[in-house]
């Protein structure tokens, strides 16, 4: 039984929970997705193990329930028997509730602590990426090699490909390798979750959680924050691009050269111009501060205060340099200090100070930073 | 001599005017301010259902912002567990405990006023803490009901009006719970024995139990969150050595037995209802009991189960999947019992009827995708996803919610001494259900396909789900114009009810309440009745 993808079908297949048990429907969003590492596949069959006992428990109630009301309804004479509770079986047939339903249980616990001693396993791990959540979006450290990947919501079209699915870079593993993640969060609790690959483990400020897999299949996943994280808890995808494993020492190479060349920038000497630091600025500050701050500076007051006329961004560069690095204790206002080189922060003040109309006119320089550090 | 004169004269009918609710002492007028009550925040609550659905009809920001959507989350849930069901459980325990039991009232009638009245200014402020955002209050409270922290640490004035919504609220439940099982254990009519109790009493015995145990403890947890946010504390704040975990077991400790607490007395009216329309005494009326102290037991000791996600040990971890699933014995008793009591029975179908066979198939369809869930390793799949909103609330809404229905059908002669409509009672009954299932059911679909909760906006690939769960959700709310529409018909006038009013009634451990006229005069049981 094939069907075409085509919402019509999609939406016509609803009617039957027959669906459910049937793998064929896995690519036509009725159930899980489809897995990619050996874990995420256990756990789908012991997702499809529950489903069908979930299933054949609903269907067997009903059914004889349906029948009870057609045998002993009223209308077609039935008198009810007013002993039933007090004969044998009225009295000691609650013996056999637990012990079918116990005997079901059984039959579950079983599989499902060998897959949760799978999940527990944790192999010697040949990569091992920490997962950092903060409000709104994801950073990965290959704690190997230095490389960081700090990963944003990008504007796309609305379709089924991209839209909320979307990030600037891309979540970079290589296939059949041993992976651990470590997962942790700066601000409040966040949960990484991608589907085909890994399972849910929260990212919970103050605490290192491990998780790990070994995909098998390399391809593009998407994932999203799994636990509530405020205001932009829709608007933080993931998107993991599994690729082979040259490639992927290939990526590890020209990304640790980018970063290098980054940081060689941000710590030279060099005296930026205005125009610079304003465009890199801008193009920072739309994708760090613009969640809160909005593209125009104006901010959703009360909670997250305008920059356009701000008396921060206005005032002396020492406070503005300080919110900015350290954060504002009791707000959402979070510290970039670690997030940021001085460079980068430097645009963005720059840019602050001196965009929509804020007329500061100073230059903040990465010299400036590295001594408000 | 003139003394009792007065004070004779003084009890024949109910006082006039504001003052005969104000200062109420009487359980009937008491459970009729609460039913009341939870009526009007059924209208409130579901009012917030029904924008957040519009919210999710389509991909995209259409009517709300993220922040206010989530804040709509959260007080859609808090208004529906605080203000609607368990106001609505505790007014049917007041007007039917001390009915069935043949007690001329509560055991503490001026305390069962306070625990009223103090539910108005609660509501209040919980749909203030809505509002306060709007005129410079802070952040929303946009954390959903579970209020975990560190994002609740972020909220503004709202969460200190929610804080101070569950302290007033845990006092009404508290007092309310006190009253219950002291009437219970105290006033019961002179032969009227324990294992005699109608099954509705004895599922609020428990439930009332479970509320002092457990609501001590989330008023506790919700006051350390108001330290930290106020005063330096850091119990929830890992940078101060505190925990953010720590809170979530303190909710959960609260939040699993409320679970139980939301579906006892419904499970309660089931007893009554399903008896009355097969024409059969209970079956397994012993093995309920027991099993309902089972289930009461077994809950208050696998709250983590909502927490699988949190990084727990292997050996907690299986401890609490195996207790979870252990759960299934105490419900699947229930099932088993309403199942055999239909079993050799003689059926009619009337309203209340309709909605006690819907809840035993559609509570047991919860429960299954419950088990799926205790599953460790699955439910980390599962956790946090749209399968768990459709999971609950197949649990809730028949658990709970059909069961309030059903009890509101089953005494509304009762009470009013009116007939309802029957056949609009099962247009309403259909209709309901109709739309509750095209709610709920394409839920379990988005959330495998990997929809989490709590998001304003999705991808394209949820988009029939949602739509769907759109239209059954208007279509869902829609049904309960009717409800109110029949509510005040029969309130209005009707055929006139029997005492009795339903044939079987009386059949197996049944209440006293079929024994007084309906509607009952003011004054009930004056003299105690003898139960043979």
């Amino acid at each position: 039984m094939h069907l075409k993808r085509d919402s019509k079908l999609r939406l016509a297949t609803i009617g039957g929970v027959f669906a459910l048990s049937n793998p064929a429907y896995a690519e036509y969003g009725l159930n899980l997705v489809e897995p990619a590492s050996e874990l995420t596949a256990n756990v789908f069959d012991l997702h499809m193990l529950t489903t069908k006992l979930a299933f054949y428990i609903t269907v067997v109630v009903t059914v004889f329930v349906a029948f009870i009301l057609v045998r002993y309804r009223r209308s077609s004479g039935a008198e009810a028997d007013q002993e039933m509770h007090t004969n044998k079986f009225g009295v000691y047939s609650w013996l056999l509730v637990p012990l079918i339903v116990l005997g079901i249980d059984l039959s579950l616990v079983g599989p499902a602590n060998d897959t949760l001693k799978q999940v527990e396993q944790h192999v010697d791990a040949e990569l091992t990426v920490k997962v950092t959540g903060s409000q709104w979006k994801w950073t990965y450290d290959y704690l190997d090699n230095g490389v960081r990947v700090v990963s944003n919501l990008q504007e796309h079209e609305a379709d089924e490909v991209g839209y909320l699915r979307s990030v600037d870079n891309h979540f970079v593993l290589p296939v059949d390798t041993n992976i651990r993640f470590l997962h942790t969060a700066t601000d409040v609790l966040h949960a990484w979750w991608v589907p085909a690959i890994a399972i849910k483990k929260d990212s919970i400020p103050g605490y290192i959680h491990e998780t790990s897999t070994r995909v098998t299949k390399e391809g593009t996943y998407y994932g999203q924050c799994a636990e509530n994280c405020g205001k932009g808890h829709a608007y933080m995808p993931i998107v993991v691009d599994v690729i082979s494993k040259e490639k992927f020492s290939e990526w590890v190479v020209a990304r640790t050269a980018d970063a290098n060349a980054a940081a060689a920038e941000a710590s030279a000497d060099k005296v930026w111009s205005k125009e610079d630091l304003m465009a890199r600025g801008e193009e920072l500050y739309v994708k760090n501060c613009a969640a809160c701050h909005q593209v125009n500076g104006a901010g959703l007051p009360p909670v997250f205060p305008a920059l356009k006329g701000s008396a921060i961004a206005l005032g002396a560069v020492a406070e503005h340099l300080d919110v900015v690095i350290k954060g504002k204790a009791g707000t959402a206002m979070a510290a970039w200090g670690a997030q940021l080189n001085d460079l980068e922060v430097a645009a963005i003040v720059t840019y602050e100070r001196n965009a929509w109309g804020n007329d500061a006119g100073d230059l903040v320089q990465p010299a400036d930073v590295k001594s408000a550090r | 001599m003139s003394d009792a004169i007065t004070h004779e004269a003084h009890h024949h009918g109910p006082p006039t005017g504001a003052k005969r609710w104000l200062y109420s002492t009487n359980h009937k007028d008491i459970g009729t301010m609460y039913l009341i009550f939870a009526l009007i925040m059924l209208f409130i609550g579901g009012a917030m259902a029904m924008v957040i659905r519009a919210e999710l009809w389509m991909p995209g920001l259409q009517l709300v912002q993220p922040d206010f959507f989530n804040n709509l989350v959260t007080n859609h849930a808090l208004i529906m567990v605080f203000a609607v069901v368990m106001p609505a459980g505790v007014g049917l325990a007041n007007w039917m405990i001390p009915l069935m039991i043949g007690a001329p009232d509560m055991a503490m009638p001026r305390m069962n006023n306070m625990s009223f009245w103090l539910l108005p200014p609660a509501a209040c402020m919980l749909i203030l803490s809505m509002i306060v955002p709007f005129f410079g209050g802070g952040q929303t409270v946009n954390t959903g009901w579970t209020l975990y922290p560190p994002l609740s640490i972020q909220s503004g004035m709202g969460m200190d009006l929610l804080i101070f919504t569950i302290h007033i609220l845990g006092v009404s439940s508290i007092m309310g719970s006190i009253n219950i099982i002291t009437t219970i254990i105290n006033m019961r009519a002179p032969g009227m024995t324990m294992m005699k109790l109608p099954m509705f009493v004895w599922s609020w015995f428990y439930t009332a139990l479970l509320l002092i145990v457990v609501m001590p403890i989330f008023a506790g947890g919700v006051t350390m969150l108001l330290f930290d946010r106020h005063f330096g504390t850091s119990f929830f704040d890992a940078a101060g050595g505190g925990d953010p975990v720590l809170f979530q077991h303190i909710f959960w400790f609260f939040g699993h037995p409320e679970v139980y607490v939301l579906l006892l007395p419904s499970i309660g009216v089931l007893g009554m209802v399903i008896p009355t329309f097969a024409r059969k005494p209970l079956f397994g009326y012993k093995s309920l009991v027991y099993g309902m102290a089972a289930l009461y037991g077994l809950g208050l000791i696998v709250w983590a189960h909502h927490q699988y996600t949190i990084g727990m040990s292997i050996e907690t971890t299986t401890y609490f999947m195996i207790g979870t699933i252990l759960i299934s014995i105490p419900v699947g008793l229930m099932i088993f019992n309403f199942i055999f009591t239909l079993w050799r029975g003689s059926i009619t179908f009337e309203t209340p009827m309709l909605f006690a066979l819907g809840i035993i198939v559609m509570f047991s369809f919860a429960g299954t995708t419950g088990v799926m869930l205790a599953v460790v390793p699955a439910d980390l799949q599962y956790h946090d996803t749209y399968f768990v909103v459709a999971h609950f609330h197949y649990a809730l809404i028949p658990g709970s919610l059909f069961g309030l229905y059903a009890a509101v059908f089953f005494w509304l002669p009762k009470w009013t001494g009116h007939m309802y409509n029957e056949r609009l009672g099962k247009i309403f009954f259909w209709w309901t259900t109709i739309g509750f299932n095209l709610t709920f059911f394409p839920q379990h679909f988005s959330g495998l396909a990997g929809m989490p909760r709590r998001i304003v906006d999705y991808n394209m690939i949820f988009t029939e789900f949602n739509v769907m769960s759109s239209v059954g959700a208007f279509i869902f709310g829609l049904s309960h114009l009717l409800f109110l529409y029949i509510i005040i018909k029969t309130i209005k006038g009707g055929e006139k009810a029997t005492d009795e009013v339903w044939e079987g009634s009386s059949i197996g451990c049944a209440g006293l309440e079929w024994t007084v006229p309906s509607p009952p005069p003011f004054h009930t049981f004056e003299t105690a009745p003898q139960v043979k």
